[in-house]
């Protein structure tokens, strides 16, 4: 193990900064990252135990236990749990013999739970070694155990590959893309470098200019103005950077999977044209782990740019030398944030900065950075070939252009759909073949929960804002159990933790949405989640805190009548039970409980 | 008019609240021209002798006497008042909360560094004792509670304010560095 642990620290250069890429490495080589191997990792790069594993054990991917030759990692994500992933985890538990958090005594198969994985259009799914399987159902499940009885390797456990790249020798993956409507901008015609030539042949201010002018604003979910970022940065004098979100982990959302998967090429090129026109020389894809399939993939779209000099030194004869690398994660929702983001891919823990400075002042490696989702990235190359008047003509007035919406959910047609801003949730329901709805889920987890009296409204930056994910929810669903709670306990495990607030008041509010659903919570139990609610999101440092009682707000604004169904009108009430209480201590030490009632 | 009655209590604590509550120093001669005790350890009264105004108690509840003696405080006490972290939140006790009862009892008296007397691996089960809970409770989750004061233990100026306040029937004027831990 030594000799492995070493050189793979020397692969990355023995530079600390560089701590995540050799957890992965030691992680995949060994199947956890051991005691020992920290205290090697430690020496090596020079560096504490204590650096080594505060980043170890932030990351739901990093294990001290070796996991199984086999490691499941089932999504249990809302839309996983509508779709039936009771009865898979139920037939994974029978078929193993092991529960959830366990590994088989020969050390086969262990089995974890995983927050959403950008599956949402084909759940229930679990990634097993990165490899991706998606809509599990109790049959399938005998089938994969019993293969891995026999020794298969991973990727036979299948032989229908997904449409388009899916299908590629390089991915083989069973992922679908379900594109189900494109649209001008990220799904529509593109030709390979055509957009990045007219840029280098523009001043960098003209090109920010350009983006600055069509209106495009961010598309990971705040909807900061692009071009007026990319200016901020361009000020600032020195190295820089150009980083790209493809974190992806607000439940409910896989656009930016597909177009990892059929635009790479687009994203690499987008990023090239902001690393001219702010003055980069690199960029950094930080990619969430759970989209590993692809890596084999998208570096080789990077050679190949690389051999069509769209990459590397003078590209395309302009002088304008520029690379891009590819980060992974290792499954934290909070590494979306971009200032956790770049802690993270500075090979630490994920954990947000204070802002100011912001990132465009002092971001990876202390040096300005441009932050930006995957989809507005593919945006600006469109933006950039066809000009900035034609993309301000699509969309509305605040919201210009189009927008990939995820779609998830009780529906007929989950899937990526490119649409125009503006568009009603009533019109998108028809479009997705979706009757009998409850309410829709706007934004993920950290949006809103809207019901069919506001489906007149529009998505748009200036009403519903969005980063892409849409959860319909049916009637036949229990709102607060089924959604509602599963978001909370979302949050409880996805905070940072250094907030005191967003620390405590997930885990409050999730042990209070609890309460409610088993019945035990009384009418002033409401307004008490909304005062608490109030709290958190004033004082946590972060957009996870800041929004992750959304849930249980605008489930009390636009559900109240939910809320007091299930909750007693009185002053108070415990529901504290003496017998329950008493039992286990009672047993231990041979006693027959005597518990008076009065 | 009759004064206030006061009773108070240490539960699953430490009696460092009550010693807070001591602090208030010279002005425990004008608390006492204020209110009358009732049970509490201050003037060693063990049982209710008559109906109070305010309850004051320190601790959670880790046994079933706990839990007895802080339904007796509601029923005979108008206001009751959770005192300092462990009466809110389970403070240091609730350390074990998440660690199995068994566990528990097995470090107390099986395997823990100073048992080794125990020969016959005797576990405490005298029908007399309390018996211990799955985990420590906060006050809340047991009765109504109707004022917290927070604090390891909330500063003797603290408590001095709340009860003053409450019975002199004036504002609440609680200084921020009254509340202030860092
Ligand atoms: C908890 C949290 C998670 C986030 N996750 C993502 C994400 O997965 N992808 C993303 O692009 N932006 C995410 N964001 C938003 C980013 O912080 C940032 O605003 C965005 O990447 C900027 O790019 P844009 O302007 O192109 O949208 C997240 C924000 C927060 C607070
Ligand atoms: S708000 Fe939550 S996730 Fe954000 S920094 Fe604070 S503790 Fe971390
Ligand atoms: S809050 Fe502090 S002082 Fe009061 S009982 Fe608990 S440990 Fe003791």
């Amino acid at each position: 193990m030594r000799e492995k642990v070493i050189s793979i620290v020397q692969s990355y250069g023995k530079n600390s900064g560089r701590l995540m890429d050799i957890l992965l490495s030691v992680q995949s080589e060994f199947g956890c990252v051991s005691e020992e191997a920290v205290s090697l990792i430690a020496s090596e790069l020079g560096i504490s135990e204590v650096d080594v594993n505060q980043t170890k054990t932030f990351y739901h991917f990093f294990t001290t236990n070796r996991v199984g030759k086999y490691a499941i990692y089932m999504n249990n994500s809302v839309v996983s749990e509508m779709m039936g992933m009771a009865e898979v985890v139920d037939e994974l538990e029978k078929q193993t013999g092991v529960k959830f958090g366990q590994t088989t005594p020969d050390g086969l198969v262990s089995l974890h739970f995983t927050a959403c994985i950008g599956m949402s259009d084909q759940e229930p799914a679990a990634l097993i070694n990165s490899v991706v399987f998606t809509q599990l159902n109790r049959d399938k499940v005998r089938k994969l155990i019993s293969d891995m009885r026999e020794g298969k390797p991973v990727e036979s456990m299948f032989s229908e590959y997904g449409d388009g790249v899916n299908a590629n020798p390089l991915v083989k993956s069973m992922v679908k893309n379900n594109i189900r409507k494109a649209g001008p901008v990220t799904l529509g015609e593109y030709a390979v470098g055509t957009s990045l030539g007219k840029a280098l042949g523009m001043d960098p201010n003209a090109v920010i200019d350009e983006v600055k002018n069509s209106g495009l604003r961010g598309r990971g979910g705040a909807g900061f103005p692009t071009g007026l970022k990319w200016m901020f940065c361009s000020k600032e004098a020195g190295e820089k950077y150009v980083m790209c979100n493809a974190d992806e982990g607000e439940p409910g959302t896989f656009k930016d999977r597909v177009l990892l998967t059929e635009r790479a090429n687009m994203l690499f090129e987008g990023m090239t044209i902001a690393g001219w026109a702010i003055g980069a020389k690199e960029g950094v894809l930080y990619l969430r782990f759970e989209y590993k399939y692809l890596k084999a993939y998208l570096e080789s779209v990077l050679a190949d740019m690389r051999t069509k000099n769209l990459l590397g030194n003078n590209i395309l004869g302009k002088g304008f030398n520029y690379d891009i690398r590819i980060q992974f994660g290792a499954g934290a929702y909070v590494c979306g944030e971009e200032s956790a983001l770049i802690e993270s891919s500075e090979g630490k823990r994920g954990e947000p900065r204070n802002r100011p400075p912001f990132p465009v002042q002092k971001g990876y490696n202390a040096k300005p950075t441009v932050i930006n989702n995957v989809e507005t990235f593919c945006s600006v190359v469109k933006i950039v070939e066809q000009g900035s008047a034609w993309y301000k003509a699509m969309g509305t007035e605040e919201s210009a252009g189009t927008k990939l919406l995820s779609i998830s959910g009780d529906c007929e047609k989950p899937g990526v759909y490119e649409i125009a801003w503006g568009m009603t949730l009533n019109e998108m329901l028809a479009m997705v073949g979706a009757t009998d709805v409850q309410a829709v889920q706007v934004a993920g987890p950290s949006g809103s929960c809207i019901p069919p009296s506001q489906f007149g409204r529009k998505i748009a930056i200036e009403d519903l804002a969005t980063g892409g994910s849409m959860i319909v929810i049916g009637k036949k669903r229990d709102l607060l159990k089924d959604v509602v709670m599963n978001f909370m306990r979302f949050f409880e495990d996805e905070s940072c933790g250094s907030c005191v607030t967003c620390r405590s008041f997930n885990m409050i509010l999730t042990k209070q949405i609890e309460k409610v659903v088993a019945g035990t919570a009384i009418r002033t139990d409401i307004d008490n989640m909304k005062a608490w609610s109030q709290i958190i999101r004033k004082t946590s440092r972060c957009g996870l805190g800041q929004t992750s009682s959304n849930p249980i707000t605008t489930t009390i604004e636009n559900f109240r009548e939910l809320y007091e169904a299930r909750t007693k009108d009185v002053a108070y009430q415990s529901d504290f039970d003496m017998n329950k209480a008493v039992a286990d201590s009672c047993k231990v030490v041979g006693r027959v409980p005597n518990v008076h009632h009065e | 008019m009759s004064k206030p009655i006061v009773a108070t209590a240490s539960l699953a604590g430490c009696f460092g609240c009550h010693m807070s509550l001591l602090d208030i120093d010279e002005r425990i001669l004008k608390l006492i021209e204020l209110v009358e005790f009732n049970k509490s350890p201050i003037d060693d009264i063990k049982t209710f002798t008559k109906q109070c105004d305010i309850g004051i108690i320190e601790g959670g509840c880790c046994n079933s006497e706990n839990i007895e003696v802080l339904k007796l405080f509601r029923k005979n006490c108008k206001i009751l008042i959770s005192l300092g972290e462990c009466a809110i939140m389970g403070g240091l006790p609730a350390m074990r909360n998440g660690i199995p009862v068994k566990e528990c009892l097995d470090e107390a008296y099986l395997n823990g560094p100073t048992v080794g007397e125990n020969k016959e691996h005797i576990m405490p089960n005298d029908d007399e004792l309390p018996m211990i809970l799955d985990k420590v409770y906060p006050l809340h989750e047991i009765v109504k509670i109707d004022y917290y004061l927070p604090g390891c233990a909330p500063r003797a100026d603290l408590i001095w304010a709340a009860v003053a306040a409450l019975v002199t029937g004036d504002t609440l004027n609680i200084p921020y560095e009254l509340v202030k831990f860092d």
